[in-house]
């Protein structure tokens, strides 16, 4: 039995490998997709971030004046909002259409021979070229206002390659899930909208009540929104040792996800 | 030969549930709790496919076919039994799958090369082979939006074809586009065959299936019911959908044509059942040219009426009227008949027009024409289809006898 899972999960990379025209086609397709018959192209994927920016830096900040305690920075509150914010809609994206990938593609899936995961990679590769647009930007924009990046920014890659594969793991299971019950989807978008308010994104934890901190502590994301939020005002590198669970549990959950993946993946075409 | 695909007892069983709620409770109880229903949409299918033998599967909508496909393309596994395939299988289930109709014909076709697992380089050295087949010119350039869907299909047929696979499938894609292009696809898929691609052709149509098949295989109701030569294995096919038919003439009429049916008269006189018979007067749906049909319209009357007329009337499938009369211009016997009386009328013709799918209207009314005393007129009554018999090819609606003489011319 274990012996069988990894050999189909070798398979799976395999298939994967043998694809990653289709995958890589795929992605761009979508990126073009999106802007195509537009005059300004692929800008449009430059000006939303810019202006998403501007939004909670110069109005947040400058003219509503929120201030966060403890930074003396007057951006400083928009600029903590985008370092939680930013990762966190990239999170967001990827789990929340995880759920309907297979039902999108139902027709590709039930005419085409080719091998089913390609498409969580799909999402999972396009979501990445999606953030790291927007986090470009945000780069820019901390240059241009003289806030040079330290090199504790080269953490944000290992973190957020945790939360995306949190995300992914999640994901492939319950896009499998919903062929089945299309209730999973719609649970996935209200799961969501609290799980972003249990998260400190966008008030800092030290407003909280002891026994909320104590609570919290319990979301994966806590831990890695803080560390972004650390990486950015202050340029501190995070405390890895605080990460060992959230490895463990990632690890888990793509486990679990894998096997629920492949129990499911041969009636998932008979289903949709 | 050796085979190239064998399959053993396949089988196929889709789960039925009553109810989304039902499925989550056989799902919480790890299938304790169980309600749904067994569905076999395959019941212990084997047969094996030599390499380069071009096999094709026929059946009526619903008997499996799709679902042998989707195994076959290993879209879907079966429930029991295996499968050994010995080759690249390339299918072409869905001609235009996954095209984006905001995308170029160019890159779409690039990317239903790579959906066939082809990469970069192979793609770049293709693609001037799929733009001169397809011979779409500057067009292959536009988006596929500005495409017409004949356009759609020459691109999708030129990109899925553009490499010999060991093992083709197709599902009824060869009807598609002009005469021009389909016989252009046919004669790709006829060089594959000879370049040794084993077929596997599935298809409503006899006459393809005649053309294209060294042997055919009847599935019914999931049960491979016949192996044979495509000539035996369709004589059994029409027959059993003859007998089908004649308990649901209307209905079928519909659902072939997606067209009303319209029957209208004063009742008078009525057609009580109208049947298609072959030579030796069993029900057919579908005849070689040439071959003797039998009309037969049993009409009840239900008023006293002198000597009135029947007629039959022969569309193709444009509604393009090929041939009609009646008893009128037939100069049958002048007879009275009374209220309630039974009355069978027999056309027997040699069909001498060319291979497509026609209707039959009949209609009973008083004179030459039913424009004055209309009793009962019933449009597109049954369907037929005429297939490649065996006297010479010709193209047309007509078949003509003709005679040739070719001899050298002396000058003088």
């Amino acid at each position: 039995m274990k012996n069988e899972f990894w050999k189909w999960f070798g398979s799976r990379l395999f298939a994967l490998w043998r694809y990653r025209g289709f995958v890589f086609g795929m992605v761009w397709r979508e990126f073009h997709a999106r802007y195509l018959g537009s005059l300004l192209g692929s800008a449009w994927s430059v000006l939303h971030p810019i202006a998403m920016i501007f939004i909670y830096t110069v109005i947040f900040s400058k003219i509503m004046r929120a201030r966060l305690p403890g930074v003396d920075d007057n951006m400083g509150f928009g600029i903590f909002l985008c370092a939680g914010l930013l990762p966190w809609s990239f999170f967001s994206e990827l789990l929340g259409r995880c759920p309907n990938i297979f039902i999108e593609q139902a027709n590709l899936l039930k005419k085409g021979n080719f091998p089913r995961i390609t498409f969580p990679v799909v999402l999972f590769l396009s979501s990445t070229v999606n953030f790291v647009i927007i986090f470009t930007v945000f780069l820019l924009f901390l240059l241009v206002t003289g806030r040079y990046p330290d090199w504790s920014f080269l953490a944000f890659v290992p973190l957020l390659l945790l939360q995306q594969f949190l995300a992914m793991g999640l994901g492939i299971m319950l896009g499998a899930l919903n062929v089945f019950f299309r209730d999973v989807g719609q649970f996935v978008g209200i799961v969501l909208q609290f799980w972003f308010w249990f998260t400190p994104i966008i008030y800092p934890v030290t407003i909280l009540p002891q026994f909320a901190r104590e609570l919290l502590k319990f979301n994966p994301l806590t831990q890695l929104v803080l560390s972004y939020q650390q990486i950015v005002l202050f340029g501190n590198w995070p405390q890895w040792s605080l990460f060992k669970a959230h490895i463990l549990f990632v690890i888990t959950t793509l486990l679990i996800s894998f096997v629920v993946f492949r129990r499911l993946s041969a009636e998932i075409v008979d289903e949709l | 030969m050796k085979n190239i695909l064998e399959t053993k007892n396949l089988s196929k069983k889709y789960k039925r549930y009553p109810n989304q709620w039902s499925r989550f409770a056989e799902w919480l109880t790890a299938g304790r709790y169980r309600t749904h229903e067994e569905r076999w949409a395959l019941r212990g299918v084997s047969f094996e496919v030599d390499a380069g033998e071009a096999v094709g599967i026929i059946g009526q909508n619903g008997a499996g076919k799709s679902t042998l496909l989707k195994i076959l393309t290993r879209t879907t596994k079966p429930s029991k039994g295996n499968i050994k395939i010995g080759g690249r299988v390339s299918a072409l289930l869905e001609l235009g799958m996954g095209f984006h109709p905001d995308f170029t014909g160019r890159e779409n076709a690039i990317m239903a090369c790579r959906m066939a697992g082809l990469n970069r380089e192979q793609i770049e050295q293709l693609l001037p082979a799929i733009a001169s087949f397809s011979e779409l010119g500057d067009y292959l350039d536009q988006p596929m939006r500005v495409y017409s869907t004949g356009m759609q299909m020459r691109l999708a047929f030129s990109a899925s074809t553009v490499v010999r696979p060991e093992i083709l499938i197709l599902d009824e894609v060869l009807a598609v586009g002009d005469a021009y292009f389909s016989h252009k696809c046919v004669n790709r898929i006829r060089t594959f065959k000879e370049q040794g691609t084993t077929l596997l052709f599935v298809s409503h149509d006899p006459g393809s299936v005649k053309a294209l098949c060294d042997r055919a295989i009847l599935i019914d109701k999931g049960i491979l019911i016949r192996d044979g030569s495509p000539d035996a294995v369709l004589d059994y096919y029409n027959a059993m959908i003859s007998v089908k038919r004649k308990n649901e003439e209307i209905q079928q009429v519909e659902s072939e044509f997606g067209a009303t049916v319209t029957r209208s008269g004063d009742g008078r006189a009525y057609f009580e059942n109208v049947e298609m018979l072959d030579e030796n007067d069993r029900p057919a749906r579908a005849f070689r040219v040439g071959d003797t049909a039998s009309i037969r319209c049993d009409v009840i009357s239900n008023a006293s009426l002198e000597s009135p007329t029947v007629g039959i009337l022969i569309r193709d499938r444009l509604g393009n009227d090929v041939f009609g009369t009646n008893s009128f211009h037939l100069e049958v016997d002048k007879e009275i008949y009374k209220a309630g009386e039974n009355i069978e009328a027999t056309f027997t013709l040699p069909l001498n027009i060319g291979c497509g799918n026609y209707s039959l209207c009949v209609a009973i009314h008083s004179g030459d024409t039913h424009l004055q005393d209309n009793y009962d007129w019933w449009d597109q009554c049954l369907a037929f289809q005429v297939i490649p018999g065996n006297s010479f090819s010709f193209i047309g609606l007509a078949s003509l006898p003709v005679e040739l003489k070719v001899q050298r011319k002396h000058k003088k």
